[in-house]
């Protein structure tokens, strides 16, 4: 069905080659700089993005891609430098004038009012007329959603949405205002490789209907099946641009890196492995009487590191927070603890604080560090007392250990920090990931469970992650790592549980096991026969 | 049976006059939350709408040797937009371009229009003659010319009325009808008017779906092109504007174009701001919710035997019934009945 | 065009050496906090003159020597500075917890209705006074601490909005107050409950080094530096500040988050309940419905402005009890209503308030499109 229309769109004149000569510059960012507290975001950025084309805005986390971007579309105002459109100066104000201006852009955090539905999104702050008419609305969504080929129920609220509906709401919102230049940052992310492989589809469409396109990644593959040209950023410069045709996955990382690093991920054999964890049956019904987590069974050793693989939103985040105590779940479910003298103790139903006085050494990074795993008020020395302030007598808490265990921590992982009075709210993505998981480890625990552990990082600190999980688990310590780059998790886990929708689609073995094949599982369940 | 009957009526217009005081307040406080902003400054503003319509109206009448009802009206009237949109821009400017804490500023906006109205009002008396109180009738009168649109329908059947049981009945009916609906100043019909106005803006009109996405999300309404600070502004001071006929309605109809520094319009205030609750920022449901609160604060003068004591332990009802309110919406989780989502937080763009 | 950018931290780095720049930032907070506030009184001079026609530095004269002229003038401004910093030193733990306690107003009330109850029924016991006032203080506590425990129940239960809940809570106990009078009346017929136990003053505060007020001024002072302890160095205050930063880290830190709010809220509201013991039993000797008067709200602007800490709470409290003496003082010298005051303090305070944008954010001009050419 969706071919068809496809094909219709085809016979567009719209330029079609990649080697159109001459084409003119629909935006012309020159010497554009951005700074956030008085450290440069982008550094004098020039760059252009031609009609008719899909260029991807490559660079690693925190390079400055999506600030670049929402200066084109008016969320931030560029402290120098300025941008043409169609050749002529302009000044962008507001996302008004860049929608005026034809810019529009799909944000990673999509900007969509919840109790609204579809078609109220669309025409939120048209002003069209006067009364609503929403059945006019409808209608035009309708024939956006037949020219590009996607669909979107326009009585819908939005809070009932799944993730690639809201995002396909936000693309017909953007082309429903007439925008001809698109901004994507990062529209992947949260997709299936199904959604994804629509999403390139619809792409192509808008391509052919002389759209210009950008899409913010950090992700090769994507780069190299979608795009005409790349433009790299790196720590708020920029790199240069290439066309994709003419490069290679390999020197798009060296341009983004600055320098060639090796992808080998260390991997040491398990030894002395012993059970940790076992989870029979485990099944979390959320507030909304969602099924979360399914008749969830798997165990977890001390001396490996198992891996979790799914879809965002699959359970991963329910499954580590019934360990740590901080779910409930549904009657039946076990989770059974195994110190490292054989002692069991059962977890479920059990508050943080029991489980601590279990005598249980739990650590947990979790997906959001300054939201549940710091305080982003406090200072280094104050975060590390989460764990331990209740310890000692009296009603005031002691300061000297966590003074010097904080110290120890800036020392060891070289965490960047004016001083140690900073709040851990103001140091970068990086450097709060360092502390926290410093703090984690300090604990010497016998069970280390980690959510996305470098998400946002830089692939320095990426790689110390990755080495002191290995540590974990040579000490003996059984790691969980919940990871979202299959890539990493092939090469560090030694078993990978894949959940898809809450239940287990299987465990594999990571020296076994192809992407491919946990790509398959992660969207369908019984896809494969493992163990 | 006449006396249960009377009774009633009584309790119903009681009921009414009150409730418009405070659906006023909080149908200008529905407003202002749907941007977002939780004004804790009504009671003040109320005031300063108060105060301002009944300084227009004294000015008036001191100057004009012959004062015109009529005239006295549309004065006051201008004078409390005045002044009580003058309340919601110090509101406005101070949470929405300082971006200062919207609850604090609300309270020291409750203790300004206080201290502002009860100091004028003090003033006044005194003008008017030290010890004796202030007092302007004239424009009053204007206020409170009461409609009785049935009047003449009802002389008309009850002289007919010895003749069959049906038209004694309908007599009745229309006697009743005209006490309880149509015996009120203009102002009492004029806040359904605009109560039934906000509520077709709010869900029918492009701007009021604006406004709902800016109190909801304003990064989202901002992404969208809308104006978020205009939004606010104009929602706040429109807003004030309305909660400031309250006042206004209390001075000239409530209590017949006098003044007291007793503090009842603090109080009534708070209840307005009780009422957005209770009526989960539906303009419509503020109406009865007006009307039921009313019914409830002087249902104490309708239960015989009532020591002084226990009277004033009847009056808490509003105040209980918004707290049992409160709670079970909290306990019924209805994504359509919880506030604005961004409500009290202050948007400024480049935040991340 | 008008850009606005936050501000950039004071704390910057400097090369390797990581030095680091606390002190200005500092300057230009106190700096531009000054300036406000010598803005708001050349503003509130205009308004005086306006309605009085009156020097303002002569009505500004008045007032100091309204607040400060005679020493009992001064132990009164230091009782009253005392009770609205005791209020708003009680607020602040329920506030850094991020929790709305708008009704210190109600449970300071409901603290003086139990003073006024036991002075009432116990006062011709001939307890020693000593004990009566601890009986007194610990009837007030419980009074407030339930007036804080019932919304902070609902709050943590279900998260009904508190700052709402709160604000009802005030008018139950105004109707509560109501409901006393009349069975307290004193003389019949009055409606008020005139002052209690005037003849045997059993129950009031003594003097101590022959001062009336002295009382007062050491218990609040007390509980300040207490307060300033509990929130800054004790586990309870670490707990405080990592729930009202976020409950999910809380929960993540093993804490007990319904246990922290009910247990912190109720602290709060038996603190202001104790500031109606003062009012009554150390300042007023009778109750009202004005006996907190709206020293409630005034204690969480006070709260709020000195990010509470206790010893700018007990400034800020010093200058608004000033301002109010003051005014008030004024008002009786040139024959206007006391309200006068109210007015002085709303418009110091919107000076205070908008202030703090220009501590946190930068404004930069350009202008707009004649740049880009």
């Amino acid at each position: 069905m969706e071919k068809a229309k496809v094909t219709t769109v085809q016979n567009e004149p719209a330029a079609e080659g990649r080697e159109a000569p001459e084409r003119k510059p629909a935006v012309e960012l020159i010497g554009l700089t951005k700074y956030f507290r008085s450290i440069p975001v982008n550094d004098n950025i020039d760059m252009s993005i031609y009609k008719g084309e899909i260029l991807s805005l490559l660079g690693e986390n925190g390079s400055g891609k999506t600030t670049l971007m929402n200066m084109l579309s008016g969320i931030y105002f560029p402290d120098a430098g300025h941008i043409r459109v169609n050749g002529k100066p302009v000044v962008i104000n507001s996302p008004k004038d860049a929608l005026d201006l034809h810019i529009g852009m799909i944000h990673q955090h999509f900007k969509l009012v919840d109790v609204l539905t579809a078609a109220e999104n669309v025409v939120l702050g048209l002003n069209e007329s006067f009364r609503l008419n929403l059945r006019s609305v409808k209608r035009e969504v309708e024939a956006i959603c037949q020219r590009y080929g996607f669909e979107v129920d326009p009585d819908k609220k939005v809070y009932d949405m799944s993730v690639s509906e809201k995002q396909t709401l936000e693309i017909v919102k953007v082309l429903y205002r007439g925008a001809d230049i698109l901004i994507l940052d990062e529209p992947t992310a949260v997709l299936t490789p199904q959604e994804t492989k629509r999403l390139f589809e619809v792409m192509r469409n808008m391509k052919r209907d002389g759209k210009s396109i950008v899409i913010i990644t950090h992700k090769l593959h994507e780069v190299m099946e979608i795009s005409d040209r790349v433009a790299v950023l790196r720590k708020g410069k920029y790199v240069g641009d290439i066309e994709t045709a003419k490069t290679s996955p390999q020197e798009l990382t060296d341009m983004m890196v600055g320098r060639s690093v090796s992808l080998n991920i260390e991997r040491p054999e398990p030894h002395d492995v012993r059970e940790c964890l076992r989870v029979e049956h485990l099944s979390v019904t959320d507030a909304d009487g969602v099924r979360k987590l399914d008749d969830v069974s798997f165990k977890a050793y001390g001396g490996e590191i198992l891996g979790v693989a799914g879809i965002s939103g699959s359970g991963q985040k329910e499954l580590l927070e019934v360990v740590a105590g901080l779910q409930g779940a549904e009657p039946g479910s076990v989770v059974i603890y195994t110190d490292r003298d054989g002692r069991t103790s059962s977890l479920i139903g059990k508050t943080p604080m029991e489980i601590k006085k279990l005598g249980v050494h739990l650590a947990f990074v979790p997906e959001d560090r300054l939201g549940m795993g710091l305080v982003g008020d406090l200072d280094i020395a104050d975060n590390m007392l989460i764990r331990t302030y209740t310890e000692g007598g009296g009603i005031f808490v002691n300061m000297k250990k966590p003074r010097k265990l904080a110290e120890e921590i800036v020392e060891e992982f070289e965490v960047v920090t004016p001083d140690m009075l900073t709040p851990v709210r103001k140091l970068s993505g990086g450097n709060v990931q360092k502390v926290l998981v410093g703090r984690e480890i300090s604990g010497e625990p016998s069970l280390l469970m980690s959510a996305y552990a470098v998400r946002g990082l830089d692939i320095n600190t990426s790689y110390t992650i990755y080495r002191l999980m290995n540590e974990q688990k040579e000490k003996g310590t059984a790691v969980i790592y919940v990871g979202e780059d299959l890539d990493v998790l092939l090469e560090l886990c030694d078993r990978i549980l894949v959940l898809c929708g809450g239940r287990v689609s299987g465990i594999v073995e990571g020296r076994k096991t192809t992407k491919e094949e946990v790509g398959l599982m992660m969207t369908h369940v019984g896809a494969v026969r493992a163990e | 049976m006449d006396t249960v009957l009377a009774q009633m009526i009584s309790l119903i217009t009681t009921a009414v006059s009150f409730g418009t005081v405070i659906m006023y307040g909080s149908l200008g406080e529905i407003l202002t939350e749907k941007s977002g902003h939780l004004n804790l400054g009504v009671p003040g503003i109320m005031y300063m709408g108060g105060i301002g319509g009944l300084t227009g109206a004294f000015l008036y009448q001191t100057w004009t040797a012959e004062p015109v009802p009529g005239v006295g009206l549309v004065i006051a009237l201008l004078s409390t937009l005045v002044c009580s949109v003058l309340g919601g821009l110090i509101y406005s400017f101070l949470t929405v371009t300082l971006r200062a804490n919207q609850n604090v500023t609300g309270l020291t906006l409750t203790i300004f229009g206080s201290g502002l109205a009860n100091f004028f009002g003090g003033s006044l008396s005194k003008l008017a003659g030290g010890v004796g109180q202030i007092s302007v009738a004239v424009t009053s009168s204007a206020f409170r010319a009461t409609q009785h649109a049935t009047d003449s329908l009802v002389t008309l059947v009850s002289r007919g009325a010895g003749e069959s049981g049906f038209m004694r009945v309908l007599s009745g009916i229309l006697d009743t009808l005209d006490k309880t609906v149509f015996s009120y100043g203009f102002m009492v019909y004029l806040a359904v008017v605009i109560a039934i106005i906000l509520s077709r803006f709010l869900n029918k009109t492009s701007r009021g779906l604006n406004l709902r996405a800016v109190g909801e999300n304003p990064a989202t309404a901002d992404a969208a092109g809308i104006n978020v600070t205009r939004y606010k502004y104009l929602a706040t001071c429109t807003g004030a504007a309305i909660s400031g006929l309250g006042g206004l309605y209390y001075v000239m109809d409530y209590i017949k174009g006098t003044w007291a520094n007793d503090g009842n319009i603090e109080a009534l205030g708070w209840l307005a701001v009780a009422l957005v609750i209770f009526a989960t920022w539906k303009p419509l449901r503020s109406v009865w919710g007006a009307y039921l609160f009313g019914a409830l604060y002087w249902l104490y003068n309708f239960i015989p035997g009532q020591s002084r004591s226990m009277q004033e332990i009847f009056k808490m009802l509003p105040y209980v019934v918004t707290i049992i309110v409160l709670i079970s919406v909290s306990l019924r989780r209805k994504r359509e009945n919880h506030p604005p989502s961004s409500l009290g937080l202050s948007y400024f763009r480049e935040d991340r | 065009m008008i850009h606005i950018s936050k501000r950039p931290d004071f704390n910057r780095f400097t090369g390797e050496k990581k030095k680091y720049n606390r002190y200005a930032g500092m300057l230009i907070g106190v700096g531009i906090r000054l300036a406000a506030l010598l803005l708001s009184l050349v503003v509130s001079g205009v308004v005086i003159y306006a309605i009085t026609k009156l020097n303002p530095l002569k009505v500004y004269a008045e007032m100091v020597s309204g607040s400060f002229g005679t020493s009992r003038r001064v132990w009164v401004w230091l009782r009253d500075t005392a009770l609205l910093l005791v209020i708003a030193v009680g607020l602040a733990p329920a506030f850094k917890m991020r929790f709305w306690n708008i009704g210190a107003e109600g449970q300071v009330l409901v603290g003086a209705l139990a003073t006024s109850a036991c002075m009432i029924y116990m006062g011709s016991a001939n307890i020693p006074t000593p004990l009566f006032l601890i009986i007194m203080a610990a009837a007030s506590v419980l009074a407030g601490a339930l007036w804080g425990i019932v919304p902070a129940v609902f709050k943590a239960r279900w998260g009904t909005n508190e700052t709402l809940f709160t604000l009802m809570m005030n008018y139950i106990a105004i109707q509560l107050t109501n409901f006393f009078i009349p069975m307290w009346e004193h003389p019949k017929g009055s409606n008020t409950v005139g002052i209690i136990n005037a003849g045997t003053k059993a129950g009031w505060f003594p003097e101590i080094f022959g001062q009336q007020y002295l009382l007062n001024v050491l218990i609040v002072a007390v509980i300040s530096v207490l307060m300033f302890f509990y929130l800054k160095r004790s586990k309870h205050g670490y707990e405080i500040a990592v729930v009202g930063q976020s409950e999910n880290t809380a929960r993540y830190a093993a804490m007990n988050v319904k246990k922290i709010i009910v247990r912190t809220t109720t602290l709060s509201g038996a603190i202001c309940g104790l500031g109606g013991f003062l009012a009554v039993a150390g300042a007023d000797h009778t109750v009202s419905t004005g006996t907190a008067g709206g020293r409630g709200f005034v204690a969480i602007i006070v709260a709020w402005l000195a990010k509470f800490n206790p010893i700018i709470m007990a400034l800020i409290s010093a200058m608004l009890v000033f301002l109010n003496k003051g005014a008030i003082a004024i008002a009786s010298r040139f024959n206007l209503s006391n309200d006068v005051s109210d007015i002085i303090q709303g418009i110091i305070l919107f000076f205070i308030l908008g202030s703090e944008f220009f501590i946190n954010y930068r404004v930069r001009i350009t202008r707009g499109k004649e740049k880009e050419a």
